[in-house]
């Protein structure tokens, strides 16, 4: 089973609605991604807290359908 | 929870400063983020102890519990969840996980 760029993007904007997403399928098998993620519910969370939130917001797909997932979280 | 397991990580986490949790081995890692976060360790000549999640299914459903995270590797340092490979390799880079571990 494997997800979508536009189905992460939008499972991401549906918890958080201010996200910039950049995602990048880094082996192009729809299995490997890469996310940069800007939004203002980052400010003062500490990393884990921020990945945390886009975990959450992958409605635990993160580690099944979702195989991998290289995250880089940034304050707006 | 897995008793059993969750007993286990504890006993881990508490007789081991620095405890990774991964796929596969340090020596003979099994998945490329395992392997990239064992590698910073050995960079910065740690000692660590390297658990094999793969050699325990109830471990490894319980670690993501024990830790609400989803996935593997997971690094802890002075009992203490410090995060995935995308966290570790960016305190890297920042050098935070070296004052962390007291190394240059």
């Amino acid at each position: 089973m494997t997800l979508k760029i536009e189905e992460i993007k939008s499972l991401i904007k549906e918890s958080i609605p201010d996200a910039e997403i950049i995602i990048k399928d880094l082996a192009g098998d729809e299995n490997h991604y890469s996310a940069t993620i800007k939004s203002k519910v980052f400010t003062g969370k500490s990393k884990i807290e921020q990945h945390k939130l886009i975990y959450k917001a992958l409605k635990g797909k993160m580690g099944n359908e979702l195989h991998a997932l290289a995250l880089n979280t940034m304050e707006n | 929870m897995n008793e059993e397991a969750n007993i286990k990580i504890k006993n881990l986490i508490d007789k081991n400063e620095v405890c990774l949790f991964m796929k596969g081995t340090p020596e003979v890692p099994q998945c490329g983020f395992s392997m990239a976060v064992a590698n910073v360790l050995k960079h910065l000549s740690v000692n660590f102890k390297g658990i094999n999640v793969l050699d325990d299914m109830n471990l490894r459903d319980e670690i993501k519990r024990f830790s609400d995270w989803p996935t593997i590797p997971q690094l802890y340092i002075k009992g203490e969840f410090i995060g995935g490979c995308d966290i570790v390799k960016e305190m890297f880079e920042k050098g935070e996980l070296q004052k962390i571990l007291n190394v240059k």
